[in-house]
C-alpha cells in the first residue's frame, strides 16, 4: 500500500513540470477564446453553442479545467506551506493549514464537477 | 557626527531585543562599518559581535547593514548610511544569541545535508584526481562562498522553511559538487534534493545574489541543480 502511495507522491521535478505543463495549456485555451472573440465580434448565441458543442471544444475545455485544477492545487500548497506555518503562526498552523487544504481541495473538485455538468448537461 | 543605531539583546539581562543609538566621529574618513563596531566597542564592552580576519574571506562578521545583509568588514561607510544614520542589526531569520551574534545551527545543518565534501570511491590515483582546465572551470563561481550566510539569511523561503529548504547557501555548495568531474555521486546527490522544498522552494527572487559579498550567483546555480533533477526525473 506504502509503495502504490509512493508511486503517485509528488517530488519537485514533478510539481515543477506540472505547473508549466498547465501554465502552457491555460494559456493556449486562453488565447484561442480571445482569439475567437476578437475573430467574431458580432457574435451570436448559436454560433457560441455550436462552438462549445463540438466534442473537440469540450475536451479542450474539460483539459484546461483540470488543468487548472492541478495548477491551482500544487500553487495553493506552495502558498500554504510558505505562510501557514507552525514557525509563523505557533501550533494552530498545522489544523488551519490542513483545513484549507481540504477547503481547496473541495472547492476544486467543486469547480471540475461543474465544467462537467455545463459542458455535457449531465 | 555620525547616528549609529544598533539591535541589543542580551537574555541574560533583557526581557526583549532594544535599538541602542550611539554618536560617532567618522572624521571624516569612509571607514568599514567593522571599524565603527569595534570603536563603539571600546566606549561599550558589553556590544557583542563576532568578526575575524576583517577582510571579507572568514565570513564571520555578516550582519543586517542598514537593511541590507553584508560583511561589516568590507562595507563601506559610503555605501552603508543612509541620511546620516547607519542602522545595524543581527542577520534575520535565525535566533540571535546576544547582540549581534546569531546561532547558526540551522544554517550549518542544511549545509550539512549536502555532504560538502568530494565523494569518490575509485582508487585514488597515485598523485592527484586530474581535471582539464574547463573542468575545473565549472567550479569558479561556486567554490568561492565563505558561509557567511548574508545570502540564506536574505532569502524568505529560508525564514519559513529552514529546516526543509536547503537556502541559497548550502545549494550554491550543492552544485559545486554536482558540476565537479571528479565526484561521483551526482545520482545519490540529486536523489536527496528531489523533494519539493529541498530546492524548488527557490521562487527566483534573487535576494541572494543582491546580498552575496563575493558577488557570487546563487539562484543560477540552484537553476542548474533544478534542470539537472528535472533531467534525471524525465
Amino acid at each position: 500500500m506504502m509503495a502504490l502511495l509512493a508511486r503517485f507522491a509528488r517530488t519537485g521535478p514533478s510539481d515543477w513540470i506540472i505547473q508549466r505543463v498547465t501554465a502552457v495549456v491555460m494559456m493556449a485555451y486562453l488565447f484561442f477564446i480571445v482569439g475567437y472573440l476578437i475573430a467574431n465580434p458580432a457574435l451570436t448565441y448559436g454560433q457560441w453553442s455550436d462552438l462549445n458543442s463540438l466534442l473537440s471544444m469540450r475536451i479542450f475545455t474539460l483539459f484546461t479545467i483540470m488543468a487548472v485544477a492541478f495548477h491551482a492545487w500544487i500553487g495553493m500548497w506552495s502558498v500554504l506551506t510558505d505562510y501557514i506555518t507552525v514557525r509563523l503562526m505557533g501550533p494552530k498552523a498545522n489544523g488551519l493549514r490542513k483545513g484549507l487544504q481540504v477547503g481547496l481541495g473541495f472547492i476544486i473538485l467543486f469547480y471540475l464537477a461543474w465544467t462537467i455538468k455545463i459542458l455535457w448537461g449531465l | 557626527m555620525l547616528n549609529v543605531s544598533i539591535y541589543r539583546y542580551n537574555p541574560e539581562v533583557d526581557d526583549e531585543p532594544y535599538m541602542q543609538d550611539f554618536q560617532f566621529d567618522t572624521e571624516g574618513k569612509d571607514i568599514m562599518v567593522l571599524d565603527v563596531l569595534e570603536k563603539l566597542k571600546i566606549q561599550d564592552p558589553s556590544l557583542v559581535f563576532r568578526r575575524s580576519c576583517r577582510e571579507g574571506v572568514c565570513g564571520s562578521d555578516g550582519v543586517n547593514i542598514s537593511g541590507k545583509n553584508g560583511l561589516a568588514c568590507i562595507t563601506p561607510l559610503s555605501e552603508a548610511v543612509k541620511g546620516n544614520k547607519l542602522v545595524i542589526r543581527p542577520l534575520p531569520g535565525l535566533p540571535v544569541i546576544r547582540d549581534l551574534v546569531i546561532d547558526m545551527s540551522q544554517f550549518y545543518a542544511q549545509y550539512e545535508k549536502i555532504q560538502p565534501y568530494m565523494i569518490n570511491n575509485s582508487p585514488a590515483p597515485a598523485i592527484e584526481r586530474l581535471q582539464s582546465p574547463e573542468e575545473r572551470a565549472k567550479l569558479d563561481g561556486l567554490y568561492e562562498c565563505i558561509l557567511c550566510a548574508c545570502c540564506s539569511t536574505a532569502c524568505p523561503s529560508f525564514w519559513w522553511n529552514p529546516e526543509k529548504f536547503i537556502g541559497p547557501s548550502g545549494l550554491l555548495q550543492a552544485y559545486r559538487f554536482l558540476a565537479d568531474s571528479r565526484d561521483t555521486a551526482t545520482e545519490e546527490r540529486l536523489a536527496s534534493l528531489g523533494d519539493p522544498f529541498s530546492v524548488f522552494r527557490c521562487h527566483g527572487i534573487m535576494n541572494c545574489v543582491q546580498v552575496c559579498p563575493k558577488g557570487l550567483n546563487p539562484t543560477k546555480a540552484i537553476g542548474h541543480i533544478r534542470n539537472m533533477l528535472i533531467r534525471s526525473a524525465t
